[in-house]
């Protein structure tokens, strides 16, 4: 009986490929390339893993990895074959992600992406061909160019002084924690063949069982670029790659490593309306009242004064009372700290700009905004300022009110709420159309969860409503 | 492959002569020295290695160096298969 | 119907959540970052996936691997960091895998500030990396339309196999209103005649955008104008406001046309008869629309941006410049406004 031995795993005949080869790959003759497709072939299909396997496609000479693996097939942008494979990985759960990368990709433009998915423990296997030279652009100096190498961008070879010294990415993969399975190997003999036959396997077991990142640098010469044949090829592998980046397993955690299992989406509305507490915080639609005044609202103080969740509180008043509202911030990183500005619009119809520029009420907590923004109330607007901030001179034609907001808040039971009894003192000054229940609601809503600070909120709000409805003239 | 059915007593390597690109990785390879390039040229424009026709041991070495998929299948009794 | 008052950028989230997006990737960057958070918050409960991604293009090609998976799958940023993007948009495109990106647009250029801009309309309309590709955009106004139009991008994205932009700015972004939910929520299929996905099925699908000879790089890329006609065709959206009798039109998207609304009914008040026309889609530009307006007298027309006309020049390819165009514009972080734009009426239209 005769038992044939060949190739498996990659297609028969290349017609992704095109021209006139269609049996023939496209690498130089020597080139080691095709020895790993082999590899990797027959481990996916001794293992079977075809049907589940994704093979990326990298830039360089293996752009075309999916002219020959008989898997699913992607090419990815230069480097980015660890991102990619991290979407695939991630929304796929079951997929086999196998990313085939050279050294410039993955170890210079691609360097950020290869590090960082190895320490999320993404589940791929990483074969790293570490060629020590770019191949496909014409023999420039890699990352993993040897010290004195020379190449087309060191033409006197590669001078460290300049250009530093060669990336040993296996090192420096094995530092992080997340990696399952480190190996670097070499075909620079069969006894070393076989070793990286077996790291292959080993790499592509752990994506079948799903237990995450596998990297295998695998140390290769490129003929035509360093222009050797392949026994000088083989002897710069053996005497001069293997010293610079020595062989072995650096990692493997394969044994003590669970099946790392990603949920499934649930795209069912039930639990979406769940998640976004529609059962318990949902307000009535707007009504269009076009007869209803446009009202705008400005709070502003210091960061920490809690004027943008005051303007918060009032739109979400506006809101539950079924009017048309907006609520724009000044953001960034002047509301950790420094001024902060809101401004709100309530009205009876579709809002317009949400921007305040004039405003029917300006409630400031500090000096500097008053000054700010006191001569943007209209006529016949309110002004209130916290009384703390002492004299100040009130523009004509504006109602002014010095607010003790903090003595309100202290004596209310929560010293922190001062912005509650701004909006409690706007309530019972005006209510602006809103009804009593709906600021209830909206400080009920805006401290979901802490009932004490609720009923703190609660007792605030009527408080400072009185001294709002004693104020009125 | 080649047209032949048998060509050699088993084992032996089977070297499609048009998928051979002549790098000499399984001449080197082969630890019986039975693989040479020969003298004439596929149609791709290769000297081809051919197989001496005979001492061939099954060791699967010139398969696994060998980088074309297509160029070398080693035909083994099937009891020394792996 | 269930209404909630929400945050523009938290109305991003909610609109991806009920349109199927099985993936968030993404990077911090102000005026966007909520998305981000609020993907984190909300989508592993709801068994999607949250990845904060170590960079913007890693970002985008994770969206590219999900995207190939036959997924729904989307990032979001703001101009830096959709300047770095454009590589992965290009390959989206190059690819043809569906994909929403959300651009919450900032001051520019180089770092700018985090006050909003729409200077990004260049890079994000016209297409910023490299080849002969289009997005679609979609322009919201409100935070509505910021979870509608996020929603309506995922649909997009699917049946033409594009890139689809939610184009923004900081107000949208940062500005809290009621939010209507969506009334059904969307279980994706995976199209499997092009996926890949790791299963038996899409074994034999290739997703590459690499065409070594000429002749097929060529007629894939006329395959892909000839997409790019039809959803021009199909898809121009816009809104128009008091446009019925105007004899001047302003036109605006996002913010700038809310602010502008203002100036119309303004405008109206002194006896102008002006009106809005608000692109919706800004690829495919609603020209259609526009040409309607000019081809029934209109006189003039008055590009409201934060950007230094960059909408302007696609008005004046719509018409033809068969009208003049005019333009009202604030940049750095600075909206337009109502009175700026009141100046520019009295300017150049003549009352009623």
């Amino acid at each position: 009986m005769e038992k044939v031995i060949e190739t498996r795993g990659l297609y028969k005949t290349f017609p992704r490929k095109g021209g006139s080869a269609l049996t023939a790959t496209h690498y130089c003759p020597g080139c080691e390339h095709g020895v790993l497709h082999k590899l990797i072939g027959e481990a996916l299909a001794d293992m079977e893993l075809q049907d589940r396997t994704v093979v990326i496609s990298p830039v360089g000479c293996a752009v075309f990895a999916y002219y020959y693996f008989d898997a699913g097939n992607v090419q990815v942008p230069h480097g980015r074959a660890a991102a990619v494979g991290t979407g695939i990985s991630r929304t796929k759960n079951n997929a086999v992600v196998v990313a085939y990368q050279g050294d410039g990709d993955l170890a210079s433009i691609g360097l950020n992406e290869t590090l960082q998915a190895a320490n999320r423990g993404e589940k791929i296997a990483v074969f790293f061909v570490n060629n020590t030279v770019y191949g496909m652009t014409g023999g420039q100096m890699a990352p993993t160019t040897l010290v004195g190498e020379k190449t087309e961008t060191s033409p006197d070879g590669r001078d460290p002084l300049q250009t530093g010294y060669p990336l040993h990415m296996a090192e420096l993969i094995s530092q992080l924690q997340a990696p399952v399975y480190v190996a670097r190997v070499s075909f620079s003999n069969m006894a070393k063949l076989k070793q990286a036959r077996q790291a292959i396997r080993k790499a592509l077991e752990i994506q079948r069982d799903g237990k995450g990142y596998a990297f295998v640098e695998v140390l290769m010469a490129c003929p035509t670029n360093q222009k050797m044949n392949v026994e000088a090829a083989t002897r710069f592998v053996a005497e001069q790659m293997e010293k610079e980046f020595p062989l072995g397993i650096l990692r493997d955690r394969s044994a003590d490593v669970r099946p790392l299992v990603r949920a499934e989406s649930d795209y069912r509305k039930e639990t979406l309306d769940r998640l976004l507490h529609l059962d318990t915080d949902r307000a009535p639609d707007a009504q269009l009242d076009r007869a209803a005044p446009t009202l705008q609202l400005k709070m502003a103080g210091f960061g920490g004064q809690g004027v943008l969740s005051m303007g918060v509180i009032l739109a979400r008043a506006a809101c539950a009372a079924g009017k048309f509202t907006s609520w724009y911030p000044s953001y960034g990183p002047e509301q950790r700290g420094g001024t902060a500005n809101c401004g709100v619009v309530i009205s009876g119809q579709p809002v317009g700009t949400p921007m305040v520029t004039e405003a029917d009420v300006l409630v400031a907590m500090n000096r500097p905004s008053l000054e700010k923004f006191a001569g943007e109330v209209k006529p016949g607007g309110w002004l209130l300022y916290a009384a703390e901030i002492g004299e100040f001179a009130a523009p004509a034609g504006v109602r002014t009110l010095a607010v003790p907001a903090l003595d309100l808040a202290k004596e209310g039971g929560n010293p922190r709420a001062a912005n509650v009894a701004m909006v409690g003192v706007l309530a019972g000054l005006d209510g602006f159309g809103l009804p009593d229940a709906a600021y209830r609601e909206a400080l009920a809503a805006n401290f979901a969860g802490k009932a004490k600070i609720v009923a703190q909120n609660e007792a605030v709000f009527a408080l400072a409503k009185r001294w709002g409805e004693a104020h009125r003239a | 492959m080649s047209e032949q059915a048998q060509p050699f007593e088993l084992p032996y390597p089977a070297i499609d002569p048009l998928e051979c690109k002549a790098c000499g990785r399984c001449i080197a390879a082969c630890p019986k020295k039975v693989i040479a390039l020969g003298t004439k040229l596929n149609a791709r424009g290769y000297v081809f290695a051919e197989y001496a026709g005979a001492g061939c041991i099954g060791c699967l070495n010139c398969f696994y160096v060998c980088p074309e998929p297509n160029a070398i299948a080693v035909h083994v009794k099937a009891k020394e298969a792996k | 119907m269930a209404t909630q008052l929400v945050k523009g950028n938290t109305a991003v989230i909610v609109g991806a959540l009920y349109a199927g997006c099985d993936s968030f990737f993404g990077y911090p960057i102000t005026p966007a970052s909520e998305i981000l958070h609020e993907a984190a918050k909300l989508f592993p409960p709801a068994g999607r996936r949250m990845v904060q991604a170590e960079s913007e293009e890693a970002a985008i090609n994770m969206v590219y691997g999900a995207a190939t998976t036959g997924r729904r799958a989307m990032t979001a940023s703001s101009g830096p960091g959709i300047s770095l993007k454009q590589e992965g948009v290009s390959y989206l495109s190059g690819a043809q895998l569906p994909a929403v990106i959300v651009d919450v647009m900032r001051a520019g250029p180089g770092l700018g500030n985090i006050g909003p801009e729409q200077g990004d309309y260049n890079q994000v309309v016209k297409g910023g990396g490299h080849g002969n590709y289009r997005t679609i955009v979609l322009a919201p106004a409100s935070v509505q339309e910021m979870c509608d139009f996020t929603f309506k991008a995922f649909e997009l994205a699917s049946k033409w196999r594009m890139v689809v932009y939610v184009l923004a700015d900081g107000v949208l972004g940062q500005m809290i209103e009621p939010l209507r939910f969506p009334e059904t929520s969307v279980a994706p299929e995976t199209d499997k005649s092009w996926a890949v996905d790791g299963t038996a099925a899409t074994r034999p699908n290739v997703v590459t955008s690499i065409f070594l000879n000429f002749d097929q790089q060529e007629a894939f890329n006329h395959e892909l104008q000839a997409k790019y006609a039809a959803v021009a065709a199909a898809e121009q959206a816009s809104e128009s406001y008091r446009m019925d009798d105007a004899d001047v039109a302003l036109v605006a998207y996002g913010i700038s046309a809310r602010i502008a609304q203002g100036a119309v009914d303004a405008a109206r008040q002194e006896g102008f008869k002006v009106g809005l026309f608000r692109p919706q889609t800004l690829f495919p530009f609603p020209q259609d629309a526009l040409n309607a307006f000019v081809a029934r007298g209109g006189k003039q027309l008055i590009c409201v941006e934060m950007s230094n006309g960059q909408m302007r020049d696609d008005v004046k390819l719509a018409i033809e410049c068969r009208c003049p165009v005019h333009l009202v514009y604030r940049l750095g972080g600075n909206l337009v406004t109502r009175d700026e734009i009141l100046a520019k009426i009295r300017a150049t239209a003549q009352k009623a």
